[in-house]
């Protein structure tokens, strides 16, 4: 399209009619509604407050579940666990990869927040435990000389016995003798845990200073926070990522990102993530390129919206039948009228 | 033509944006819609945001959770992102329903509509540095979406430090980017005129 062609067609799609202009303080309007909105926004904060409820710790959650730890816990140690086989980008497993048709981004992106669980949730924070306790010394070093099929046996009758106290309604577990060291080795990170020690140990690495939660969210993302977020209706099929805690407003824009996890196809689909981050994307790529759509672009037009927001335009400036170039109907209006 | 870069490239600007333009003292009598607030109202909520979120800066994130004074100004910082995506949307489907890129300005929506996605994320990263309950839970949800289309390898939820330093200044700085560049593209193409009546329109 020439510059002309160009200038033509923007011509064509305004409001030809010259309007008079009127006097117009920008500054003033500024102003105004910064107050407004600052009245408003200090009424709401007042009157509602915000919402702050406390964190989950691993120290709460193992004093106030600890039959639930250990099952966390073993599932990390043997390798069950949902973060153990997660895949990218904390490890080689498949057990959450997705794809987009053939193609897995994630995949793609690697592995670049490596995480062993066994190594980094149960085994590396016993290590302090066992500079002052011998028996979890001895447990660990005989964990770590036993042959793989051993430790399976071990952690296999550990898992067996942990499943029948849970059945019975139990709050604590006596190890068999069958589960050998991993019995001592569990008792002393439920002990660590329920002391506070785990939260800090899995926070702070090598390093003095933290400010990534990676691994202690990773180790409570499961059965320590699921029960809470359910009973707050924050779970995926609950619109979880726009409610808020308590009976504040969420993020009630992400209301369509959230709406895709309630289509059972796509809440169900082991894609499903992948599918909505899809879905959205070209949603997203729609409304930015909303002017550029034929057809969408002229939808307003149809809609008729226009007609009483400039109301007061079109009753002024009447030009004779109904009629609009975006759409079948235009303003009421009797015969043509020149523009002052 | 000067060949003074510094000439020139004031003359080119004055040019696209003179003074009576970028601060005008009148407008087209169509102006006076109430509809045309909405936009003034988001980028007043933007201020409050940026206000309320400095005073938190300023004491640093763990201060709200244990100050009155730091938990009101949490409740501004609170209300003012309700408020700015409030005004926000109504502001976008009313310049939608104008269907305000006519005359030139699809620039002026594209601007604008980067701007709202942008904001998105903005108040994303502000719900995962709340450090309570409700940032745990959106990590832990979040990570797998984020994950599964490999943004999760490189922008990692779980990562308080940067999630952090994004919402405090890498988003706030993008957006106040793209609203400075909406807001000019608004002044130099005017606001947008109504919809022509069939009769004159062609």
């Amino acid at each position: 399209m020439t510059a002309g062609t160009s200038r033509t067609a923007r011509r064509a799609d305004v409001d030809p009619r010259p309007a008079r202009a009127v006097p117009y303080d920008l500054v003033r309007e500024v102003l105004v509604v910064c107050g407004v909105v600052l009245v408003l926004v200090l009424a709401l904060s007042a009157v509602f407050s915000s919402p702050d409820d406390p964190p989950t710790t691993i120290r709460s959650f193992a004093q106030q579940s600890p039959l639930v730890f250990l099952h966390t816990a073993l599932g990390d140690l043997d390798g069950s666990g949902e973060i153990a086989s997660y895949g990218p980008p904390y490890n080689q497993g498949d057990h959450a990869v997705q794809y987009l048709g053939p193609v897995s981004l994630q995949k793609l992106a690697g592995v670049t927040i490596p995480i062993n669980t066994a190594q980094d949730f149960v085994l590396g924070p016993l290590q302090p435990l066992a500079t002052v306790e011998p028996p979890v010394a001895a447990a660990l070093d005989r964990f770590n000389a036993a042959s793989p099929a051993q430790r399976k046996a071990w952690e296999a009758a550990y898992g067996t016995a942990l499943d029948a106290a849970v059945s019975s309604g139990a709050t604590s577990l006596q190890a068999p003798a069958a589960a050998g060291p991993v019995g001592p080795m569990l008792a002393g990170l439920l002990e660590e845990a329920q002391v506070g020690s785990l939260d800090g140990l899995l926070l702070t690495s090598s390093r003095f200073y933290a400010t990534d939660y990676t691994k202690p969210l990773l180790f409570l993302q499961g059965a320590a926070m699921h029960n809470r977020a359910s009973a707050l209706n924050f779970l995926g099929t609950q619109w979880g990522m726009m409610n808020e805690t308590g009976s504040y407003p969420g993020q009630a824009w992400l209301w369509l990102y959230t709406f895709w996890y309630q289509v059972p196809a796509i809440a169900t689909s082991p894609n499903g993530d992948a599918i909505v981050w899809a879905i959205m994307a070209v949603l997203t790529l729609l409304l930015v390129l909303v002017p550029w759509l034929p057809g969408i672009n002229r939808l307003p037009g149809r809609l008729g919206v226009y007609r009483w927001i400039w109301r007061d335009w079109y009753r002024e400036h009447p030009v004779g039948p109904p009629g609009g170039t975006f759409g079948p109907a235009g303003p009421p209006g009797g015969g043509p009228r020149a523009g002052p | 033509m000067s060949t003074n870069l510094t000439a020139r490239l004031r003359a080119r600007l004055v040019a696209a944006l003179p003074p009576e333009q970028l601060l005008p003292d009148s407008q087209p009598e169509y102006v006076r819609s109430y509809v045309y607030v909405f936009g003034a109202m988001t980028l007043a909520s933007f201020i409050l945001l940026i206000a309320s979120g400095v005073v938190l800066a300023l004491f640093g994130p763990g201060w709200w959770h244990a100050s009155p004074v730091g938990h009101f100004f949490n409740s501004i910082h609170f209300w003012s992102v309700q408020a700015f995506f409030f005004f926000m949307v109504l502001h976008l489907w009313a310049q939608f329903f104008m269907a305000a890129w006519r005359g030139g300005r699809r620039i002026t929506w594209l601007t604008g509509a980067v701007t709202f996605v942008v904001s998105i994320g903005a108040a994303f990263t502000g719900y995962l540095s709340q450090q309570n309950f409700d940032s745990q839970w959106i990590a832990v949800q979040g990570k797998d979406a984020m994950n599964a289309i490999g943004i999760g390898a490189y922008f990692n939820l779980l990562n308080f430090g940067q999630m952090y330093t994004f919402h405090v200044f890498l988003l706030p700085v993008a957006v106040a980017g793209l609203t400075t560049l909406h807001l000019l593209q608004v002044r130099r193409r005017g606001v947008v005129p109504p919809i022509p009546p069939r009769e004159l329109g062609r």
